[in-house]
């Protein structure tokens, strides 16, 4: 154990040589310029330490932490409804979404399945998150570029969808709604219908965006040709969602792998694009906000009727055993490995956010862009602080 | 993937024989060989393979290279030890929360198997085949180091930061093991079992006895 | 200004009475339309109400605003250089201050009447990039020397597209004079027919799309913010300022914008003047007194125009980036000012 300590020791001092490195004013080579972790672009805690050269990036250096919570560690401590729980707060934006692969994976322990009814409202409320949490991207898009109005717009509109998920679970952002088993509750009278209004108002909402901010020469001028990442690149990084399929890889887990979700029971389709740059990013998401509202009004008109709860033991005992389950969550791949050992609360749960793997190639991917781009990049990488830090 | 036509049909038991994943194993068995301990697959669901703890990073490899597994997903460590703390639910042990255990339980390792207490875990994915692959390698309890990924998966790098800080594994070939999340001066590594939870030794957990009361009959059902 | 109080007053006694009139045609402008169209068109684009409560419609609120920020503590970095950095607003303000000066509302309501009036307003226009030069060296802070550094590279790149296109307004017109421009668009006539006058909106419109960029970079407003790129640089050499210093920056930012308008109006849109088929129906001259008191309302509607243009590319644009920014400026703007102000020369040969 005392090689442990001794090169912890080394770790420590290596840490506050570089500390001392990044408070150094300025360098021979450079200026290095610490973004964050309170700064207007990194919505959220996010510390970028780039080095500059007039306004060109050398090298750029993500600290994260600023709002580690230790999810994987509570978890242990927790009941299985418990967990739920937390890890609403990983992606605080489509925070349904979060719950449904841990609730998945334990269902897969437990060897139950969700009625057909509650199978449906799951995959509704998974893509109303994706909605919602996509909405605020593009809206914010705006923001990060400079033009101010886009994102008073996706507030507005988000809302919409936001009543429904409140309407029908209690809660805005945290709806807690998923069961082992099923859902917690029965969709409200009246909601079907009130969903397919404010989907509407999503559909007139991209196409203002496009209108406004897509199609804008300036936008393109700042996204086109910017941060390109090639597929194989992205892979290796990890990128999923709509940063990988920006840079034309074909793969969606909601088509490939529905597990437990009717994807397969709706006509939709997975939208790609060749050339892997900021505008790529956007653009796939804004189409993937439309196919979602499609997604969903074709579940609401196909619901099933029947129970929304399967028979699972009042008190929640998952068997011993190992589960992983994946989902294509609004920022990308989301997948939790649950080990069990038969006890009321699960012995490990590794979280694999999509957030973290998507910023891990953000020290490859800013190598010698200009500081402006610096921003157009991580804002269309689009990260959750809350999905890196976990 | 699970099925999803009617409730009433029993979706475990339909698929019997794994055809992808049966050859992916005996791919993966007939390449390496004698570094293959162990395997556990479960038909349409999933593959774990558990390899010998110096093959860790050459199975990598050969994956990446010959099986087209080009989609890294995420890797970690798991640590087997029971906590010494107790399973807060439990009211037998969560009597003295201020001190560890007398007698700690017995080790039980996962699916796969396991001689060490940690074993680093690994996830990659085939993109052509859609089939996804669990890598398990015990992590020797002398040198607590393994192969590192990062020359094979780039990504692997914020994923093997993060697995040392948190559990103290080193990875031999990471090109920077500094601290990913914790602060530099932090001692300790907070996801092993026997690091203490410190707001529940402050704080014990009131447990389940705040809710109503259980009743007798455990298999109740809720629907 | 004299002549229009029509008494002969001493230097001394003039001066605070100018110096009151500029207070006015600077703050005045400026509060109307910051509440008109930062306040309340902003905010109707954005699908919201804005400010509601202070005062009718809101319309105290910039009082308020003023109010809070006199209150603010003023904040001096450690590091920071405390002459320069206390100095720097002021000489922002000083520039908006000058501008002012050349404008005429009138016949006789103005401040100065120099025969180099177009000359003077872009010289002193350029006085700002010191203060905010200034303001981002003295700050010790990184995003505070980006920001002014990005600032001055591009209020120096679009000085020349501005002067360029007003060169041909100046071609037209046979002088430099801000109020000989007025005079001429009054009395111009197009092709004959003199009712309209000869606004130059029409003949130099090439010119007044080039000069209203030009103004949108030098007022370093969305979508040229790149000095102040708030999701960038934080706010750029603002980040360090707070209270009253923010304050000056801030009426030196929108008044500014308002003196560009003027400015803009009286180059192309015939400045305190009304089109001569009006002043036939009513049966004024342009002499008359009866324009002093009509012609701060014309330009101020006229300026209001402007602004609109201004504020409405504000709220709509996404921001260029830095080099995009030097690009258009050099490649396409100053190219298209030359061939304008060679074709004006040309036809003003011809003709």
């Amino acid at each position: 154990m005392t090689a442990i300590s001794d090169r912890r020791q080394m770790a420590y001092i290596a840490n506050q040589a570089a500390d001392a490195r990044v408070n150094l004013e300025l360098e021979a080579e450079g200026m290095t310029l610490n973004i964050g972790p309170q700064h207007p672009a990194t919505h959220g805690t996010l510390r970028i330490v780039v080095r500059l050269d007039g306004e060109q990036v050398i090298e750029a250096d993500p600290v994260m932490g600023y709002m580690h919570r230790g999810y994987e560690k509570l978890a242990e401590v927790r009941t299985y409804p418990q967990v739920t729980t937390l890890v609403n707060r990983i992606d605080w934006l489509g925070s349904f979404a979060n719950e449904v692969p841990f609730i998945l994976a334990c269902e897969r322990l437990m060897e139950v399945e969700a009625p057909p009814r509650a199978q449906w409202i799951r995959t509704i409320f998974h893509e109303l998150g994706r909605i919602a949490n996509v909405t605020l991207f593009l809206g914010d898009l705006g923001v990060q570029l400079g033009a101010i109005t886009p994102v008073f717009l996706a507030f507005r509109d988000r809302e919409y969808i936001l009543n429904q998920i409140e309407a029908a679970t209690g809660g805005r952002f945290h709806p807690n709604f998923d069961r082992i088993g099923g859902l917690k509750d029965d969709l409200p009278a009246g909601w079907i219908a009130e969903t397919k209004v404010a989907l509407d108002k999503i559909r007139e909402f991209c196409n203002t965006l496009e209108d406004l901010l897509m199609g804008n020469e300036i936008f393109q001028s700042r996204t086109r040709g910017v941060g390109v990442i090639p597929a194989d690149v992205g892979l290796a990084y990890g990128l999923t969602g709509a940063n990988i399929r920006a840079s034309g890889v074909d793969w969606d887990l909601r088509r490939d792998n529905p597990v437990g979700l009717p994807y397969d029971q709706v006509d939709w389709k997975v939208w790609t694009h060749p050339d892997g740059d900021s505008f790529a990013r956007c653009w796939l998401r804004m189409q993937e906000v439309r196919e979602s509202c499609n997604i969903v009004e074709q579940l609401l008109d196909t619901i099933p009727g029947g129970p929304i709860m399967a028979k699972v033991p009042r008190v929640i005992k998952v068997p011993e055993g190992e589960a992983y389950v994946a989902t294509e969550n609004p920022l990308g791949m989301m997948s939790y490995y649950v080990v069990s050992q038969g006890g009321l609360e699960p012995f490990r749960v590794k979280i694999r956010s999509a957030s973290f793997s998507n910023m891990s190639i953000a020290p490859w991917l800013l190598k010698g862009v200009y500081m402006p781009d610096v921003i157009t990049i991580l804002a269309s990488l689009y990260f959750i602080l809350g999905d890196i830090d976990r | 993937m699970i099925p999803l036509s009617s409730a009433d049909t029993d979706t475990t038991e339909e698929v019997v024989v794994d055809e992808g994943r049966q050859a992916l194993l005996d791919a993966i068995r007939g390449e390496l060989g004698e570094a293959v301990v162990a395997d556990h697959l479960v038909p349409g669901q999933d593959l774990w393979v558990r390899v010998a703890s110096d093959a860790w990073g050459t199975t990598a490899e050969y994956l990446r290279e010959r099986q087209r597994f080009r989609f890294f997903s995420w890797s970690s460590v798991i640590d087997w030890k029971p906590s010494p703390w107790g399973r807060s639910q439990t009211a037998s042990v969560d009597d003295a929360p201020d001190s560890p255990l007398a007698e700690v339980p017995e080790m039980q390792h996962g699916v796969t198997g396991g001689d060490t207490r940690f074993q680093v875990i690994g996830r990659v994915h085939n993109l052509g085949t859609q089939l996804g692959v669990t890598l398990k390698a015990d992590v020797p309890d002398d040198t607590m180091t393994v192969d590192s990924w990062v020359s094979t998966y780039a990504g692997a790098d914020w994923h093997e930061r993060e697995a040392w800080e948190m559990f103290g594994v080193n990875y031999a070939g990471h090109p920077g093991l500094r601290n990913l999340y914790l602060p530099g001066d932090f001692e300790g590594n907070p996801m092993r079992k026997d690091f203490p939870l410190l707001s529940r030794l402050v704080k014990p957990w009131p447990g389940i006895v705040d809710v109503e009361p259980m009743p007798e009959n455990e298999t109740g059902g809720d629907a | 200004m004299s002549a229009l109080l029509s008494v002969e007053l001493a230097y001394w006694q003039s001066t605070p009475i100018r110096l009151i009139f500029a207070l006015v045609a600077v703050l005045l402008p400026a509060g109307g339309a910051v509440y008109l169209y930062l306040f309340k068109m902003m905010s109707f684009m954005q699908s919201r109400l804005g400010p509601m409560e202070a005062g009718p419609y809101g319309s105290m609120q910039l009082l308020a605003e003023v109010g809070k920020w006199m209150q603010k503590e003023d904040i001096f970095p450690r590091k920071a250089d405390k002459i320069v950095f206390a100095l720097a607003p002021y000489v922002v303000l000083l520039s908006t201050f000058l501008l002012v000066l050349v404008v005429p509302f009138g016949p006789d309501a103005y401040f100065v009447d120099l025969d180099v009036g177009v000359f003077f307003a872009l010289a002193v226009s350029s006085v700002s990039v010191i203060g905010i030069l200034m303001a981002g060296w003295a700050s010790a802070n990184k995003y505070s020397l980006l920001g002014g550094l990005r600032a001055a590279g591009q209020l120096i790149a679009y000085e020349l597209p501005m002067v360029l296109a007003v060169v041909g307004v100046v071609i037209q017109a046979g002088t430099l004079s801000m109020q000989g421009i007025v005079r001429a668009q009054a009395e111009g006539e197009i092709f004959g027919f003199g009712g309209l006058g000869n606004p130059y909106i029409i003949t130099q419109f090439v010119g007044f799309a080039i000069f209203m960029i030009a103004v949108q970079a030098e007022l370093s407003m969305t979508p040229f913010d790149m000095p102040i790129a708030e999701s960038e640089l934080v706010t750029g050499y603002l980040t360090e300022y707070s209270g009253m210093r923010f304050l000056l920056f801030f009426i030196g930012e929108f008044a500014t914008a308002n003196i560009f308008a003027f400015f803009a109006s009286v180059l192309f849109l015939g400045g305190w003047t009304v089109p001569p088929f009006i002043t036939d129906i009513f049966g004024i001259e342009y002499d008359d007194a009866i324009f002093n008191v009509l012609g701060p309302i014309v330009m101020l509607t006229k300026m209001l125009l402007v602004t609109f243009l201004v504020y409405w590319a504000r709220f709509s644009y996404p921001r260029f980036r830095e080099d995009q920014l030097q690009r258009f400026a050099w490649k396409i703007l100053i190219p298209i000012s030359l061939v304008n102000i060679f074709v004006t020369g040309v036809l003003k040969v011809v003709f």
